[in-house]
């Protein structure tokens, strides 16, 4: 293939990329029972547990902020896992999938384009996030660049693990009905094993050991390391943030997510092949 | 590429789900720039060869070429040669239909000016409302605009009018014709037989995956040969029907008994399509 071919045909696959994503947008922006579930749904938690449990974690940390983060790292797991679990099901339902799949189209582009709305609902619904706790509970957003920085690689990895892990996990549900009934609760139990609604010092070893199999609590953590003091630090289990860790948990799930999507994923409806 | 060759060839298809099989040696030609229809009853095997066309599904044995490429290989040039109407979708429900075409239009190398493909469906009314908003009928014209949208050299039509009203039927067939008149290949299958007789030129049934008949729709089923049947009423009122091979003797002999030169509620029709139809069934059914 010639330069000017290649080029020709990387432009094309962006416009191609960038069509599916503008159409996804469009239509989730435009269906007002995914905006409620999608972006009001983690508010209403977040006002809840902020107003409810107005404790201190330890002296001068509040849970507010303890909760924050490990919504934070939740919302890593609803834009990228929850939504692609529960959404492709439903493409593959309404005739979306076999569509794309009867077009032209590279099937990269699709991918693509899902990936690009996981991204822009996260960085939305970490926008809410801090604004709204920042306004409610006066909760300080760290301003230091390194704080950002590992926001920023924590969120890319875990975006990454998520999505895949999505894209495998949509081909789970027998029906698009009934995806949330597998989806939601396992979602649940993470979080409630990982540290976003309880103190994860505070649980029993053997659930400690059980999330730290899975993202989220390593997202938790991650998350803690951006939003609370430093000193904090010293009260997780391990006595330290691990960062180290941490990338490499999540590299690990990368790797299961991509192998599994990838052997996994189904354009069209189980015995329609 | 030649235009004699058939835009597309089946040979010995064949295809199980588990152990049943539900395409069991179908083998067809379609010429280009005909309109094929593929009758048959419900889980004969007319989706799964359609499809298997399509390069939706795999088969099991047997040779396809759809415009001399085999659909299992998928390529997105092969893709941009075809349109496909699926059967049933609910897809791009909170698109306008504008939108919708306007967004599939980059897939392909040469589509259709997207106002000019909604005239030509005839859904100028509805370009700004959201699919989800369109009637049934609406909502299939969007689909047959989409998999007309590139200019496809063959167009597959699954079930097209199904839930249609008579109009909306009447109408979605004249937009068929004019894709027929300007040479696109068709395949059409369906549950209704008038839709057959109205659009294809050739008819192939389907029954437990597999040909049983297959040519012009004047001949199927020795349907030219059938025997016609004459139908009129006596001067007490009664109704009559006779079958016969010889309609136009049958008719003189008749008239001869009516003085006044008139036969009352005279009627001779050919065989019915659905008649010929019915016949075939029934042959397989009990053999």
């Amino acid at each position: 293939m010639t330069t000017a071919t290649t080029e020709r045909s990387t432009s094309r696959w962006l416009t191609l990329a960038r069509v599916r994503f503008s159409m996804e947008l469009r239509q989730l922006f435009r269906d007002r029972q995914q905006v409620t579930f999608t972006f009001a749904f983690p508010m209403m938690l977040m006002v809840i547990f902020g107003s409810v449990f107005t404790g201190d974690i330890v002296p001068g940390v509040s849970f507010r902020l303890y909760f924050m983060a490990g919504m934070i790292a939740s919302g890593i797991v609803y834009a990228a896992f929850q939504n692609l679990a529960i959404v492709i099901p439903l493409e593959r339902e309404d005739g979306t999938l076999k569509r794309l799949r009867g077009t032209p189209m590279p099937k990269s582009a699709y991918f693509a384009g899902k990936l690009g709305t996981v991204v822009v609902i996260y960085v939305a619904q970490v926008a809410l996030l801090l604004l709204l706790s920042s306004l409610l509970f006066h909760v300080k957003i760290p301003t230091a660049l390194s704080a950002w920085v590992t926001f920023a690689w924590v969120s890319a990895l875990g975006l990454s693990a998520c999505t895949l892990l999505g894209l495998a996990f949509s081909s789970i549900p027998r029906t698009a009905k009934g995806a949330p009934a597998v989806v939601t609760p396992l979602v649940l139990i993470l979080q409630f094993t990982s540290g976003v609604y309880f103190n994860f010092s505070g649980l029993p070893s053997w659930m400690q050991h059980f999330a730290a199999i899975f993202p989220l609590k390593w997202l938790t953590q991650g998350m803690r390391s951006v939003f609370l003091p430093a000193s904090l630090a010293a009260h997780e289990p391990s006595g330290s943030w691990q960062h180290p860790l941490t990338a490499v948990i999540l590299a690990v799930w990368i790797v299961i997510g991509a192998v599994w999507a990838v052997r996994s994923f189904r354009w069209q409806r189980r015995g329609e092949d | 590429m030649s235009t004699s060759s058939p835009a597309i060839v089946v040979d010995n298809l064949m295809r199980s789900y588990g152990s049943s099989r539900a395409v069991d040696g179908v083998s067809f030609s379609v010429e280009t720039g005909e309109c094929f229809a593929i009758l048959g009853p419900n889980g004969a095997g007319k989706t799964t060869t359609v499809e298997i066309l399509e390069g939706f599904r795999h088969r099991d044995g047997g040779r396809v070429s759809v415009l001399g490429v085999d659909p299992a290989d998928h390529s997105p040039a092969w893709l941009s040669r075809i349109g496909i109407v699926l059967q049933q979708a609910t897809d791009a429900a909170e698109l306008t239909v504008r939108e919708t075409l306007g967004y599939f239009s980059h897939s392909y190398p040469r589509p259709w000016d997207v106002d000019e493909l909604i005239a030509a469906v005839g859904l100028e009314e509805k370009a700004t409302t959201r699919t989800r908003h369109l009637s049934g009928g609406q909502r299939r014209r969007l689909d047959v605009a989409l998999g007309i949208l590139g200019h496809p050299e063959i167009l597959f039509l699954d079930e097209p009018t199904t839930g249609f009203d008579p109009e909306a039927r009447r109408q979605f067939w004249t937009l068929i014709d004019s894709l027929k008149a300007s040479g696109t290949t068709i395949v059409l299958t369906t549950h209704y037989l008038d839709e057959a007789e109205h659009l294809a030129d050739r008819v192939a049934v389907i029954q437990r995956g597999r040909v049983s008949a297959l040519g012009p729709i004047a001949t199927l089923g020795g349907r030219d040969h059938a025997a016609t049947i004459v139908q009129w009423r006596d001067a007490e009122g009664t109704d009559h029907s006779v079958s016969t091979a010889t309609p136009t003797s049958f008719v003189r002999d008749l008239l001869a008994q009516f003085p006044d030169g008139e036969i009352p509620g005279l009627r001779i029709q050919p065989p019915s399509l659905e008649d010929t139809y019915m016949s075939l069934i029934d042959e397989d059914v009990t053999p």
